[in-house]
């Protein structure tokens, strides 16, 4: 990983204590070079949220957060709650799922985008609002001069979430985390966010992180895709090898149960049951009892090892399938 | 256009659609303008037809009406004007008895099944509720045997009766809410994106339950989704609509295949393909800005203010094309729309 990337090593989240104990993050490891997409992908409950944002240092204080989140040569599990706050929105941004809750009600769209620009950057208030009125312009807000003094009830849908990016863009950060951003979107507008956001990465080399249940929402836009379930990575490639040849039962459970576009299949290969309680997780692999292959003893009672099965791919099953 | 009989009918049969619905038009009050009364244009002119035993479609974004035409089917909006027929039957002019029988007969799965069922009542209560409302199973025993095997039909074990809500995950609430829209039999049932807030894995179980529900029981659907590629798969007939209008309606695959309206088109090149080769080969209809305001809609076609092949002519009436056989469109532009290599960056 070159200085300007982001990686996490080994990092777990214990949620509560004693039997409640929940383990929603397990071991997870990836990293994300600029200039680069990573796609995490993964169902409600995977952890694949969880892990940014105890990355972050966003998780409230009961979380016990072990392992490593590198962002530019420092780890940000060891910074204090000062330091972290110089480097989230500066170096570290993110655009979240809804955009009527994360933005502010009672402020304004320019003091919400000024406001970073002014604590990071040490701005005068005057050049913030020249910067914030280019930023609604670069993110493709028409009449950004009026935009200015909107506030979050009067815009789209659409347009609040261009305002977060605008927010998150602010700063020029290394590295952007967009966690499900374009889920409460219309079709045709998360084209037209999708677009933005590759723009912008093309011109600023930027870093993204786009976290996604969506395995196609991904899969034009990331180089690399890693695969959550029960806390783990179960499986991790190039966007293309992931599509082409996946190999954990579960990628290619994903993969079968969505609906395409052009491919009527008479059945849609659902996957039966629920995901696994964090509080009470199995012996074994944690995809075992929804798993249509369970092709090993072992697979009951050990957990596979997160191992390399071709080319940057890896897998973590005892039935590797790729009869695909 | 509004007169002639809509293609949603298909042809070859010679009954009755179950549902025909005609010339809705659906109006809420805006925001007053000084004395001026203001109106939301929230369905305008609409009109199809779904045969028994199958699946209508209807595609739209958010604003675009889809909804509320839901809604008007179960009677949860009054339109402002048009017809809305079940087996003949005049639904919206019907009154007392008659009225509750074919509110009986339409049911409806809502979206979000952690807002849409009650937290306090058990699953079985929940599913019992439309038995006791329409008295459609005589005696206490004889409607809890009847819950019992309406959760069984719907994959759930029978012990889910007395669990909570909150107790159930995401798909087991929305199983109990389709058992629930089939406890009193009804002929049609109204799913408004029932799927759309669900995992991926569990949104396949009930699509595929859906399915498997209509060839045991014969039941009819309208399903109201944002999702094409989930039409497609559920749909034998689809009809697109945009800021309240019909924009395209057709057979699935036939749409699907030669998709003649510019905004199907922009739908269609707008979902995600899994397939990152396949996605960087794309062409894109990226569509500029929202959509209009439903307030003060646009004259002529109200697509126009987006679309990418609009010309002076499209603020004119909108022309109705018959594409095929069972396929229109209302479009000035379909047969350039329809040109090959229009088509060929865009269908799967």
């Amino acid at each position: 990983m070159n200085a300007s990337g982001f990686a996490v090593r080994d990092l777990s989240v214990v949620l509560g204590r004693g039997k409640r104990a929940a383990h929603v993050v397990r071991g997870v490891s990836w990293s994300v070079e600029a200039g680069r997409t990573l796609g995490v992908v993964g169902e409600s409950g995977s952890g694949k949220s969880m892990t940014v944002l105890a990355a972050a240092g966003l998780l409230p204080s009961p979380a016990a957060v072990t392992g490593s989140a590198l962002l530019g040569g420092r780890d940000l599990l060891t910074l204090s709650a000062r330091e972290l706050e110089g480097v989230r929105g500066r170096k570290l941004a993110f655009v979240f799922q809804d955009p009527m809750t994360s933005l502010n009600p009672l402020l304004t769209v320019e003091r919400q985008i000024t406001e970073g620009i002014e604590e990071h950057l040490g701005a005068t208030r005057r050049a913030a609002r020249d910067r914030a009125r280019e930023l609604l312009a670069t993110v493709g807000i028409p009449d950004p001069d009026r935009r200015l003094d909107a506030y979050p009830h009067q815009l789209s849908g659409g347009m609040r979430q261009r305002v977060m990016i605008a927010i998150a863009l602010s700063c020029g950060p290394d590295v952007l985390v967009a966690d499900e951003p374009t889920t409460a979107l219309d079709v045709t507008t998360q084209a037209q966010i999708l677009d933005l956001v590759r723009e912008r990465q093309e011109r600023t080399g930027m870093a993204v992180v786009w976290i996604s249940h969506d395995l196609a929402v991904v899969g034009g836009l990331a180089d690399d895709v890693v695969v959550m379930y029960g806390g783990q990575v179960v499986e991790q490639a190039p966007a293309e090898t992931l599509h082409g040849s996946p190999l954990h039962p579960y990628t290619r459970g994903l993969l079968g149960a969505r609906p395409l576009l052009g491919a009527r299949r008479a059945q849609l290969t659902a996957i039966p049951g629920t995901p696994p309680d964090p509080r009470q997780l199995p012996p074994g692999c944690v995809f075992f009892d929804r798993c249509p292959v369970q092709g090993d003893p072992r697979c009951e009672t050990e957990v596979p090892e997160l191992l390399e099965v071709g080319t940057r791919h890896y897998a973590r099953t005892f039935c590797p399938e790729d009869d695909r | 256009m509004s007169s002639e009989p809509d293609p949603g009918t298909a042809r070859d049969t010679p009954s009755v659609p179950l549902l025909d619905v005609r010339n809705l038009r659906v109006r809420f009050p805006g925001p007053r303008e000084g004395r001026r009364l203001s109106w939301v244009h929230a369905v305008e002119d609409v009109s199809f037809a779904i045969d028994r035993g199958r699946t209508l479609g209807l595609v739209g974004e958010s604003g675009s009406g889809k909804s509320t035409v839901g809604n008007v089917l179960t009677r949860l909006v009054t339109p402002t004007s048009g017809t809305v027929r079940l087996d003949g039957q005049d639904v919206l002019a019907a009154r007392g008895a008659r009225a509750r029988e074919l509110r009986r007969r339409i049911a409806m799965v809502f979206q979000d099944p952690y807002a849409s069922l009650d937290p306090r009542r058990t699953a079985g209560a929940t599913v019992r509720e439309p038995m006791d409302v329409h008295r459609t199973h005589s005696g206490r025993a004889e409607r809890n045997r009847r819950v019992a095997e309406l959760l069984d039909l719907v994959g759930l074990v029978k012990e889910t009766a007395a669990r909570y809500p909150h107790e159930l995950s995401g798909g087991q609430r929305q199983r109990v809410s389709v058992a629930r829209a089939l406890a009193a039999d009804p002929d049609l049932i109204v799913l408004d994106e029932s799927t759309a807030s669900l995992d991926v894995s569990v949104q396949a179980q009930i699509l595929n339950l859906l399915r498997q529900l209509q060839d045991e029981l014969g039941l009819t659907y309208l399903f109201i989704s944002h999702d094409l590629a989930a039409v497609e798969h559920v749909s034998h007939r689809v009809v697109v609509m945009y800021l309240g209008r019909l924009m395209e309606s057709g057979d699935t695959d036939e749409l699907y295949a030669r998709p003649a309206h510019p905004y199907t088109q922009a739908l269609m090149s707008a979902v995600p393909d899994a397939d990152p080769a396949a996605e960087r080969d794309r062409e894109r209809i990226l569509l500029g800005g929202d959509p209009p305001s439903p307030l003060d809609p646009p004259s002529g076609c109200v697509f126009r203010t987006r679309c990418p092949m609009a010309l002076d002519a499209c603020a004119d009436p909108v022309p109705r094309v018959a594409v095929a056989d069972d396929h229109t469109a209302w479009c000035l532009r379909t047969e350039d729309a329809l040109s090959p290599e229009r088509l060929r960056g865009l269908v799967h």
